[in-house]
């Protein structure tokens, strides 16, 4: 008990020493803090706005449809797998759609386009299509009449505007023929040339009624509450509807960004290498000036008579206590910073920012403030500086007291 | 009579393979409890090799050395920690308190490690802080004392264990000479109240005075060992 007294003394009455030792550990916690939670920001934006793009985080078809996109791939409209999947924790919303091509006509033009009858409600919750619409308006959110919403470079392509009347020309469900005349009620703009090209929104029923395919959707987006979780949530998912359907995730759908994705990852782990190196040597060097500060004091005890089993207990327990209150306070002090981070994100260059601006976005990265960050990243300095925290506890079980009080 | 140091043939040979320097060469050294013995000699000779050996900080190459009837010198390294605990106080020449810690609480972190109970330990400190005259600092921390003051709590927390011997090298070498005299004063005075044996190396002309046997060191051998009958009259000494 009184040995735990003494390491108390020890920091509460040298407390430049202590704050020298607590700081190493709060900068490193802040640094790593700070950095991970930038770098899982950025990821993390970058796949909200992949996957918000159009695909969803995941998407559930019937089996077989990814490879062979035609709607006799699709399948019926059915309560029952949409309450399955919407039951799962951690799917916050599910939105249908009917896709097939049809042709697009405006007076003597011609062009072929996609077909996408969605949900209005749920496609502006996944992928805020709403906020591509560059002029008209959206859909309703109940919308049923013969409206549509038409990509940017569609329209161009077809001399088309706002109020104008389009028709729209397909083989619907099973080989039925497929007419339809719709107004179009605004333009929406999309980042990748593809989609800008092709696209043309209806809303779900009047597609359907279009493709003469009632109740028949071709698949389910879903959008979750983290990336982290996307396989666990895909394969539950799969569990829970069954063998009948397939459940993608976007890195099944769009492996090119995946793999993008995972080649900066690397370099940001390499980042991450370099940053613990420096912190395990910022801690290390702290602890390697005070041990040569202590030296003598450290002799004398042994000199008198402390064994140095004890002595290896009182400063354990200095240790302990200075990296927990250097851990807590980096944690704390860290949120202020992610948070101005967060608020204020970080504009990047470079081949991502290409990347994204290629896509249609802005490269502005706000800081992940996924509480998890903070807690792994303690827990991570935290480890460090026990393990560190060994080379005092070495340097006691080595230390010769008639050597150690030479001045 | 009650024997607490028995030295016999004690040599100590430093860097034995390189440029060997024979700090201490087959000494010989008796003393009864209750001596107040000066060890003297000029620099080099050997008087911080010869305590550290009879503290049991160090070993010797030959030679036994016996405290109170334990050959010390057939310690292991950790049976030493704990003989030192328990029969030697030292007081080094300067740095002695641990600078954390109050006057009270260098005093009784000795104690604490003998696991003495805690009313014992507050009347031992209550007795030695009377003793050395500083009752007015016990809650004062190492750096608000005077040298002097200093080394007197050092005095105390050797004695606080009731060592078998107080080993003290050059107490007074950082103190000017009204402290060191006072300080001699405090060791004699204790010497005589709590019949503690006392050894301390000194080469201050007013200390060796004060001391009632004087060995004398030479190139780490005994060149004169002298009772001396009047503290005030030193006779046959022959100080480096
Ligand atoms: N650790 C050591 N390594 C090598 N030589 C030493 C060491 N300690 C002391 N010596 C040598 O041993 C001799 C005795 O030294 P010491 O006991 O310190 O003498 P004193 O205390 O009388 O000045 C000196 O020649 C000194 O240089
Ligand atoms: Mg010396």
């Amino acid at each position: 008990m009184w040995l735990l007294k003494l390491a108390w003394k020890n920091l509460w009455r040298n407390r430049s020493r202590t704050i020298v030792t607590q700081s190493a550990v709060f900068f490193a916690v802040l640094l790593s803090v700070t950095t991970n939670s930038l770098q899982d920001g950025v990821f993390d934006h970058f796949i909200r706005n992949m996957v918000s793009f159009y695909s969803g985080y995941i998407q559930v078809h019937k089996a077989g449809y990814w490879d062979q996109q035609i709607l006799d791939n699709g399948f019926e409209q059915n309560t029952g797998v949409e309450n399955t999947i919407t039951r799962h924790p951690e799917v916050v919303s599910v939105a249908s759609r009917i896709e097939s091509y049809a042709l697009a006509s405006v007076e003597e033009i011609t062009k072929g386009c996609m077909v996408v009858g969605v949900d209005p409600q749920g496609e502006k919750a996944i992928t805020q299509l709403h906020a591509k619409v560059i002029s008209g308006d959206y859909f309703e959110l109940d919308d049923h009449r013969p409206v549509a919403l038409l990509s940017e470079g569609l329209a161009k392509r077809l001399k088309l505007q706002v109020h104008d009347t389009i028709i729209l020309i397909s083989q619907g469900y099973h080989g039925a023929m497929a007419a339809g005349k719709y107004r179009v009620i605004g333009l929406v703009r999309f980042g990748s040339p593809e989609l800008n090209e092709q696209l043309l929104y209806l809303p779900l029923s009047v597609a359907q009624e279009f493709f003469s395919a009632e109740y028949l959707v071709t698949s389910k987006v879903l959008s979750i509450r983290s990336d982290k979780k996307l396989e666990r949530i895909a394969q539950e998912v799969q569990q829970a509807i069954g063998e009948g359907y397939e459940v993608m995730t976007w890195k099944e759908m769009m492996p090119e960004v995946d793999q993008h994705i995972k080649t900066d990852k690397g370099s940001m782990y390499i980042i991450s290498g370099i940053l613990y190196l420096l912190i395990g040597f910022g801690i290390f060097g702290t602890l390697l000036m005070l041990m040569a500060e202590r030296k003598y004091e450290l002799g004398m005890l042994i000199a008198i008579g402390m064994k140095k089993q004890k002595l290896v207990v009182v400063l354990l327990m200095e240790s302990v206590l200075n990296v927990v209150v250097g851990c807590l306070a980096g944690m704390l002090g860290s949120v202020p910073v992610v948070w101005y981070l967060y608020v204020h994100p970080i504009r990047f260059g470079g081949e991502l920012a290409d990347v994204y601006s290629r896509f249609g976005f802005e490269p502005v990265f706000p800081a992940s403030t996924d509480v998890w960050i903070f807690i792994t990243q303690g827990i991570i300095v935290l480890i460090m500086g026990f393990v560190l925290s060994l080379y005092p506890m070495i340097t006691i079980w080595r230390l010769d007291a008639v050597t150690a009080m030479k001045k | 009579m009650d024997t607490i140091i028995d030295a016999h043939h004690v040599t100590k040979t430093y860097n034995p393979k390189t440029i060997p320097v024979v700090a201490v060469n087959s000494v010989h050294m008796h003393l009864e409890r209750g001596e107040f013995t000066a060890l003297v000699g000029p620099s080099g000779s050997g008087k911080t090799t010869l305590l550290n050996l009879i503290g049991g900080l160090d070993k010797p190459d030959t030679g036994s050395i016996m405290i109170h009837g334990t050959d010390i010198t057939r310690l292991s390294a950790n049976q030493l920690i704990d003989f030192r605990l328990r029969n030697i106080g030292f007081v080094f020449q300067a740095f002695n308190l641990i600078p954390v810690l109050s006057a009270r609480e260098n005093v009784e972190l000795i104690m604490q490690l003998q696991g003495l109970p805690k009313n014992e330990i507050n009347q031992r400190v209550e007795t030695l802080f009377h003793q050395i005259g500083l009752e007015d600092k016990l809650d004062t921390r190492p750096a608000q004392l005077s040298g002097g003051q200093q080394q007197r709590v050092a005095v105390a927390r050797a004695l606080a264990s009731r060592p078998q011997v107080v080993l003290a090298d050059e107490p007074t070498a950082n103190l000017d000479s009204k402290s060191a005299a006072n300080l001699l004063d405090i060791m004699a005075k204790l010497n005589q109240e709590e019949n503690m044996t006392f050894i301390f190396s000194t080469h201050d002309q007013r200390v060796i005075e004060r001391a009632r046997r004087v060995i004398t060191l030479v190139d780490g051998k005994i060149f004169s060992d002298t009772a001396v009958v009047d503290t005030s009259l030193p006779h046959g000494i022959s100080p480096a």
